[in-house]
């Protein structure tokens, strides 16, 4: 016999209802596919391109705490404006992020990542010198590519310096695809 | 310094035991209570997770919880009288708890609960001893006695 899937869901959200998650996860459907969406009491934590939680779960309880569980409600703001953003609706994210544990390098560049407006692009080498060092494209680069919120905290506006696209944790096309919704052309 | 196990994710112990944690307060706590008792043991271990210093011996731990949950609920004046519903027909191959715990139905909570966890799950005496707030003489004891009755009433004609 196994738990019955009305006591396991009852389960799930009394957990996060009474608080008792450090972070709470599940997948969103997607027009680009599948996501895995992680938020802590304090923001969304992780959007994933792999919806398998299996690689993820050990390093976000490393970050955020071992109470993690499956659970839809706390999930669902992001859902909403992840769909809204989607369907073309919404151009700006509302959602608070949580980037927990991060070096400071890449706190910075993705809190300035968040100031690239919807529609736009900006460079390796903008962005650096936005931070204050100009110097540090690359370093840019890898800190974007270690992004742990794609698509909430724009990381696809960023682009090479003779406007090519670059790298994407999520593959070029779909970065293509994204720029591709913001300039209304999707 | 030792490494210790890191204490696994929430969601993958879940997984892993839940379906276990069910049955085994399906035939502990009732089929009346089971829900609501499946609720407290998981709520109780959520609560107490972030003390846990270590991912050993956490199935132990968390049929403690069980264990506790189901004996309090014995403890409470029964709202209602609780009959037990027909068993399922027996399958072929029930894993050797799921056949004690079928077995001890008449047993006093406490020498059910002991002999399940020591014969069923294999439990040591000091994991029992939590789960029964006792003493691992007392578990011990327990579990004896529950044997023993157990055989008495196996020979009853």
């Amino acid at each position: 016999m196994t738990v019955p899937a009305e006591v396991d869901r009852r389960l799930r959200e009394r957990a996060a209802t009474e608080g008792l998650l450090d972070v709470a996860y599940d997948v969103v459907e997607a027009p680009i596919g599948a996501l895995l969406v992680a938020v802590t009491p304090a923001g969304v934590c992780l959007v994933s391109f792999d919806p398998d939680p299996e690689q993820q779960l050990v390093p976000l309880a490393r970050a955020f705490g071992a109470r993690i569980l499956q659970a839809a409600r706390p999930v669902e703001p992001a859902r909403r404006e992840l769909d809204e953003y989607f369907a073309g609706r919404r151009d700006a994210f509302d959602l608070p992020v949580d980037l927990g544990p991060l070096p400071a390098f890449q706190r910075l560049v993705l809190t300035e990542l968040a100031n690239v407006p919807y529609g736009a692009t900006e460079t390796y080498g903008g962005l650096a010198a936005r931070v204050g060092r100009p110097r540090a494209a690359r370093a840019v680069g890898g800190a974007l590519n270690r992004n742990p919120v794609p698509i909430v905290l724009p990381c696809h506006r960023v682009v090479g310096s003779t406007g090519r696209l670059v790298g994407y944790a999520g593959g070029l096309e779909l970065k293509a695809r994204l720029l591709a919704l913001e300039s209304g052309l999707a | 310094m030792m490494e210790v196990v890191p204490v696994p994710p929430f969601e993958t112990l879940y997984e892993t035991h839940r379906d276990g944690v069910y049955r085994y307060l399906r035939r502990l706590a009732g089929a009346g209570e089971v829900d609501d008792a499946f609720q407290d043991t998981f709520l109780r271990a959520l609560r107490a997770y972030p003390r846990l210093r270590s991912g050993e011996h956490l199935r132990a731990w968390l049929y403690t919880i069980a264990t506790r949950v189901a004996l309090d609920g014995k403890r409470r004046p029964a709202p209602r009288p609780v009959a037990q519903p027909p068993e399922l027909p027996v399958l072929a191959g029930r894993p050797p708890h799921a056949e004690l715990e079928h077995l001890t139905g008449g047993l006093p909570p406490t020498e059910r609960a002991a002999v399940v966890l020591r014969y069923g799950y294999d439990l040591s005496y000091a994991d029992i001893a939590t789960a029964l707030g006792s003493t691992e003489a007392a578990a011990r004891q327990a579990a004896s006695s529950g044997v023993r009755r157990l055989r008495e009433r196996s020979v009853r004609p």
